[in-house]
């Protein structure tokens, strides 16, 4: 298989169909997810920011 | 500035310590065969650290407070997200040690690069990316053990969670520096001594001076360099051995060296059950292939995107990336084999003498232009640079914010004294690093930048994987499950590192001192197998044993951990 073992020939498909995987699903999902900014999440960043300053 | 300098003379001083003949060997590194600069390449240097200041100005005045990041999250293209994701991810122990590894046993290693795209991104983005990010949210939760410790409202588990972070991962940052130190030694003709002190000196610059987290903007300019520069690479592996299929017939026409233990062929599975055959199935390609859903850094990040819908997109790009990535250095070290055979009449192993971790350092040196190998290298140093940074900001937080802040301290203990454990963990930390990296050079003829990795990678997906994944989608998960299934799993595996697989077994040296043997297994393939295939079955089957015969938490308390969690 593409002039190499089974085995490897195989897995060097897997990696091509994978990664199409991941760019299929992430096109047709694209604008999918959005997220309103919630108070939680703003606090979060906040302490985040504190955390950091720590650092 | 002082704590720079402390952190500075610190590492000089352990070096010097530890190394006498490294005070004779910078005095004569200068005048060593590497140095010789020329003039474009000290512009191309230039150029792109005067691109890197800039993107990394223009990132700081972009995000100034809370609301500006998150409104800003908007308008940060997918593009940069995914490639700053890839940029601390990959790093110089993914391309220069288990390139390496590549390149001994060839292209079976690419199971890994399978893994880490279906597991690594797919699986991460896709299922575990939002909850993670919600749950933390919702909890205040701003480190994986705090995540932890919070869903199953247990200061053991986080202050556990907290201390085996920040003494065992040194491990895996040891092999990203050593990676970035080989790089070094071929491309500079630095000795090792010599380039360990070098990067550590610049890691401990910037970490300190105030780097820990790479500026978005920076990261995705280095990971597309990396990207370009990975498949330029490949592309000349291919062409430099003769073609697609034609590079693929002449590699499996070569015999491995060293030959024996399984390998037959670099484009061959090692034989089914032989030494290499679980070398790379279960330490490289298991251990690290499902480890990274585990890791500290890992989950962290997942907390700071803004919405699913950012995850998506980078879902898409970290894919390509990866391939590019972990596919490429990987093919490209078999390759390699391709090239020296034609051009020295030696696979890449024998070209080396051995020392596995140079084998994709020296194929670039010697195959491609020097300008190349140039910027490639600078990719490839800031690559471990962003890694590096969000490990030793990891381990600063477990020491400050989840063992001492949680585990030690009480009301009566200040903010000032936190900050103080936190930047002293840093500095240990650091200074922790370059001592085990100087222990990994002494063994040039080990793969051990992978091995590090992978037991790290290991450790972390025994210990923390079921926790994790069943406190996010499970609600019977409980803290007695959650603590017996992360005991079972961490001593599990200190167990079989200590005592039953032979390499790490042989290095900590506790086995030949009890026992006087190397291991206390003898019957192939118990010496060689690794820790995560016992201890992480045994680690989720204590989690749903211990899970269903105690009692759940209490319905508040699971509400409140999961009432945004969904979908």
């Amino acid at each position: 298989m593409l002039g190499l073992g089974f085995g490897v020939g195989l897995v060097y498909l897997l990696c091509i169909l994978s990664a199409l995987l991941c760019i299929f699903y992430g096109l047709v999902n694209w604008n999918r997810g959005d997220e309103p900014v919630k108070t939680e999440d703003i606090e979060w960043v906040e302490d985040e920011e504190k955390a950091e300053e720590v650092l | 500035m002082h704590k720079v300098l402390l952190v500075l003379v610190v590492i000089v001083g352990v070096f010097l310590w530890a190394e006498p003949a490294l005070a004779q060997e910078a005095a004569a590194g200068a005048a060593a065969e590497g140095m010789h600069i020329n003039l474009s390449q000290t512009i191309t240097v230039i150029v792109y650290l005067m691109i890197l200041g800039y993107l990394g100005y223009l990132g700081y005045r972009r995000s100034k407070t809370a609301e500006d990041y998150l409104l800003a999250g908007r308008n940060v293209h997918p593009y940069v997200m995914a490639l700053s994701y890839g940029a601390t991810f990959i790093s110089t122990s993914a391309i220069v040690g288990f390139g390496g590894v590549a390149g001994m046993v060839g292209m079976s290693l690419l199971w890994l690069t399978f893994l880490n795209i279906f597991v690594g991104i797919f699986i991460a983005f896709v299922f575990l990316g939002g909850p993670t990010r919600r749950m933390g949210h919702h909890l205040g939760a701003h480190t994986f053990p705090e995540l932890l410790g919070k869903r199953y409202n247990s200061r053991f588990i986080q202050v556990f969670a907290g201390v085996i972070i920040f003494l065992l991962m040194p491990v895996y940052a040891g092999a990203v520096l050593l990676g970035g130190v080989k790089f070094l030694s071929v491309s500079f003709g630095m000795s090792l001594n010599q380039g360990i002190l070098l990067l550590s000196v610049i890691i401990a610059l910037y970490v300190v001076a105030g780097g820990l987290r790479g500026v978005m903007y920076t990261d995705a300019f280095q990971g597309s360099v990396m990207f370009v520069g990975m498949v330029v690479l490949l592309v000349f592996a291919y062409v430099k051995a003769g073609g697609f299929i034609s590079a693929h017939k002449a590699l499996a026409a070569l015999q491995n060296s060293p030959a024996g233990g399984g390998l037959v062929g670099y484009a061959a599975m090692p034989t089914f059950g032989s030494k290499w055959w679980w070398i790379v199935i279960s330490s490289m390609v298991l251990g690290v292939g499902i480890g990274v859903l585990a890791q500290p850094q890992l989950a962290v990040r997942f907390m700071t995107v803004r919405s699913k819908k950012e995850l998506n997109r980078a879902c898409a790009i970290g894919g390509l990336f990866i391939l590019s990535m972990t596919g490429g250095a990987f093919t490209v070290g078999a390759l390699s084999n391709v090239y020296f055979q034609k051009t020295a009449g030696k696979v890449a192993f024998d070209y080396v003498n051995g020392n596995i971790g140079t084998i994709i350092p020296t194929f670039i040196d010697q195959a491609m232009p020097k300008w190349f190998g140039l910027l490639f290298l600078l990719a490839l140093l800031a690559a471990a640079m962003s890694t590096l940074s969000s490990q030793f900001h990891v381990m600063g937080t477990s020491i400050g914010r989840d063992v001492y802040e949680r585990g030690i301290r009480r009301k009566v203990a200040s903010d000032r004294l936190t900050r103080l454990i936190t930047q002293a963990g840093v500095a240990l930390a650091i200074v922790f690093t370059v001592v085990l990296t100087w222990q990994y050079a002494k063994n040039p003829k080990e793969p051990i930048i992978a091995s590090a990795t992978s037991i790290f990678f290991a450790l972390c997906a025994s210990t923390f994987l079921p926790t994790f994944l069943l406190g996010l989608f499970w609600r019977r998960m409980n803290r007695a499950a959650a603590i017996s299934s992360m005991l079972a799993g961490f001593l599990m595996t200190a167990f079989w590192l200590t005592f039953m697989q032979v390499k790490p077994a042989s290095a900590l040296r506790i086995c030949g001192w009890l026992f006087e043997k190397k291991s206390l297994v003898a019957k192939m393939p118990w010496p060689v197998v690794d820790a995560i295939i016992l201890a992480l079955p045994l680690s989720f089957i204590v989690a749903f044993v211990v899970a269903l015969v105690t009692k759940p938490m209490s319905k508040e308390h699971l509400d409140n951990c999961y009432s945004t969690v969904s979908g």
